[in-house]
């Protein structure tokens, strides 16, 4: 038996359990942790890029300290067919800042630093203990939670979820239903490790700037999803990840997703010769606004990739997650220094302090897009991909034929594909989804 | 009762590999853990410390990482944990090592009590010497028991420990006088999980860290590099070694009879030896 309680239990520690424990150890709670993983980061997976912007609120001066990959001076996207990218890329000198704004990193590196510095402010961090059970008083009210370690028990007047995307206590508990196949993605991912040099001259860098290229098309083979390539210093992180009920519809393999991807006549050659040392796939939420459970409720609130806060359109996800972890963190202190009780009225706070930040105004601006995205896979990324191929080999080819005629033809296979009304009907909904 | 457990903190051997090019081990982003025989030893000296009381204190010589190591062994239900870090330590061989750490022991004697046991594993996975063990006890002047399996019993009042050593051929039961030092295999125990007060306790606890000043080594000059007589000359990978598997034809003799006519076909001299033994019965 466990005497001790504790002001908050935070569940899991990724990007959101680590900012939600961060701040609020060092706002003077007592704050335990828990972690299934043999360290934080063990278990978590991302491409991954950071934002600055938001764990500079957390941690002032990250750059002294964290282990960072590249910052990021140039992002490619790609829109591919079977053997050719149609390319969008945008690189400025701007990026190369004293401050930069966006790094690849290391999860595996960054997270333990990360975890480092909760423990330094103070917080109690447990790992390889997982939590198994939310305990509820007989109002209902989380009181707890119980771990597989022996011990029964451990109280707290509030247990923040950060457990990642599955919801697995949440869903236990009957406080939400689990996440449904349309609204999450599996993502597949390697680790290609090549000499520092090689890296730079594929990639165009110098020192330790980096770069990034997403690509979509039919690489996903008609599914829903998305291709991802990041530059980190000594190796090159490269995955794909489809919807899950996009998988189970067309029976497509992650792993054959992925070798076609490291096949495609436009990767091979980035990753030629590499040394393959990790492997990883992970859930990743995509149902956007609409997908977003109930966010608190007695004595319990969720945050980051278990409150499915993810932004699919600018690849934001465990910025959302330190973010919303830093909010509910704020407004558990602010319910706590006001000696008020965790009940969902109080704790309705952290849900009106996440309105008012950029997270779900973002999510609300795309809450069409994955819908839209779903619902018309197929086109957009297979046949828009491979017309526009086909427009962009017309269009640099010289054989002769008058320039007049290609376009006409080209402007043909668009309408064949897709008819007018297609055409201006996907034109709306995409405006209307961006909106 | 108080019991010292010598823990190490090595590279997991299952993932580590030798540089095709340097033939240096490469050890960057190898994960670490606890040396699995030391995990033997620790669950013995804690399945005493639950039967008959008293304390027991893990102690590591590393860099301040190994304190990691440290703090796993408390979450196991260590009561105590000593890391002993200094630069002075750095590329010690067993003989430094083993002064270093009977030094420290001796100066855990003086802080928190005379150790009744000392347990370090049979070897570490790393260095793979068994040397260690023996080292600490020659240096402290403890009785030793090596390659035990299993304490059959410790009796405090006689002053006694008994236990099962594993030997080739069978087992032996021995019994000694304490103050000892037990260097421990794997095969009759495993380490617990720890409960949740352990894990609460751990996560919270100082763990004491000695410099070689603050462990009493007063001749320096012994300790790390220095004090280390080996030289490591080469470090190599063995190639691998692929035997071919060999289909043996049964369809004409018994397997036992064509197996063996198969065997001489490919060491003659075995057949030579093999006759003239046959031929004295």
């Amino acid at each position: 038996m466990i005497e001790e309680k504790f002001d908050a239990i935070v569940v899991g520690a990724g990007m959101a359990g680590n900012a939600a424990a961060l701040t609020l150890a060092q706002r003077g709670l007592n704050v335990l942790q828990l972690e299934r993983g043999e360290y934080s980061g063990s278990k978590n997976v991302q491409g991954a890029i950071l934002y600055a912007d938001m764990l500079e609120k957390l941690i002032p001066d990250f750059r002294d300290e964290a282990p960072l990959e590249r910052h990021l001076v140039e992002q490619r996207f790609w829109m591919m067919d079977d053997n050719s990218h149609v390319g969008l890329h945008y690189r400025s000198e701007a990026f190369n800042e004293e401050r930069a704004n966006r790094y690849t990193i290391i999860r595996a590196q960054f997270d333990k630093w990360f975890s480092s510095k909760v423990k330094e402010a103070g917080a109690t961090v447990l790992c390889e203990t997982t939590a198994t059970e939310l305990v509820q008083n007989d109002k209902g009210k989380v009181i707890g939670v119980r771990t597989d370690r022996t011990g029964g028990l451990i109280h707290a007047d509030v247990v923040v979820l950060a457990e990642g995307v599955n919801g697995l206590l949440g869903t236990r508990a009957e406080l939400r239903t689990r996440p449904k196949p349309e609204n999450v993605a599996l993502a597949v991912k390697e680790m290609h490790f090549l000499p520092r040099e090689a890296i730079e001259s594929r990639f165009n860098l110098k020192g330790d700037e980096g770069v990034v290229i997403e690509a979509a098309g039919t690489i996903s083979r008609g599914m829903t999803g998305m291709g991802f390539i990041y530059a980190n210093k000594e190796c090159v992180s490269l995955g794909i990840g489809c919807l899950v009920s996009d998988f189970q519809k067309t029976g497509e393999t992650p792993y054959g997703l992925l070798e076609r991807f490291k096949s495609h006549p436009s990767v091979a050659p980035l990753i030629e010769d590499s040394e393959v040392k990790e492997y990883a796939a992970h859930l990743i939420p995509e149902g956007g606004y609409k997908a977003i459970p109930k966010l608190y409720g007695d004595g319990w609130v969720v945050v980051g990739d278990a409150a499915q806060l993810n932004n699919t359109i600018h690849r934001e996800g465990s910025n959302l997650a330190m973010t919303s972890g830093r909010i509910a963190a704020e407004a558990i202190f602010q319910v706590k220094s006001r000696k008020d009780e965790m009940s969902a009225k109080n704790l309705s706070l952290y849900k009106t302090m996440l309105d008012e930040s950029f997270v779900m105004k973002d999510l609300k601006k795309y809450k069409d897009m994955p819908g839209l995205m779903h619902v018309n896979s197929q086109n957009f990324f297979l046949t828009y991909p491979q017309l526009v191929s086909k427009a962009m080999q017309s269009f640099v080819r010289v054989d002769g034929t008058p320039k007049a005629e290609k376009e006409r033809k080209s402007m043909r296979a668009f309408v064949e594909a897709r008819s007018w009304v297609g055409l201006f009907g996907d034109a709306f909904r995409l405006a209307r989804a961006w909106r | 009762m108080h019991i010292v457990v010598c823990i190490k903190q090595v590279p997991d051997s299952a993932q580590i590999r030798v540089h095709p090019v340097t033939n240096t081990i490469m050890r960057q982003g190898v994960p670490t853990i606890i040396n699995p025989y030391d995990l033997f030893a620790l669950e013995a000296a804690l399945a005493l410390r639950d039967q008959h009381g008293g304390e027991v204190t893990v102690l590591t010589m590393g860099p301040p990482s190994a304190a990691d190591s440290l703090r796993k062994a408390l979450t196991f239900g260590a009561d105590r944990a000593v890391l002993l870090t200094d630069r002075f330590f750095a590329g010690a061989d067993t003989l430094a090592t083993s002064y270093a750490l009977a030094t420290a022991i001796r100066q855990i004697g003086e802080t928190f009590g005379a150790p009744d046991v000392v347990f370090t594993g049979k070897q570490t996975i790393d260095g793979d010497t068994a040397q260690v063990g023996p080292g600490i006890a020659k240096r402290l002047n403890l009785l030793q028991l090596t390659y035990v399996a299993k304490i059959s019993g410790i009796d405090l009042t006689g002053r006694t420990i008994t236990a099962e050593r594993r030997s080739e051929g069978g087992v032996q039961i021995l019994q000694t006088r304490l103050p000892c030092l037990v260097t421990m295999l794997e095969g009759t125990n495993e380490i617990r999980r720890g409960g949740m007060a352990d894990a609460l306790r751990a996560a919270r606890a100082e763990i004491v860290t000695w410099s070689a000043k603050d462990a009493g080594v007063e001749d320096i000059s012994k300790c790390g590099l220095r004090g280390s007589p080996t030289i490591v000359k080469r470090v190599f990978a063995p190639s691998a070694r692929a035997e071919k598997a060999v289909l043996v034809d049964f369809s004409e003799r018994a397997p036992a009879d064509a197996l063996i006519a198969d065997l001489f076909k490919r060491q003659p001299k075995l057949e030579d030896e093999l006759s003239t033994l046959a031929r004295g019965y």
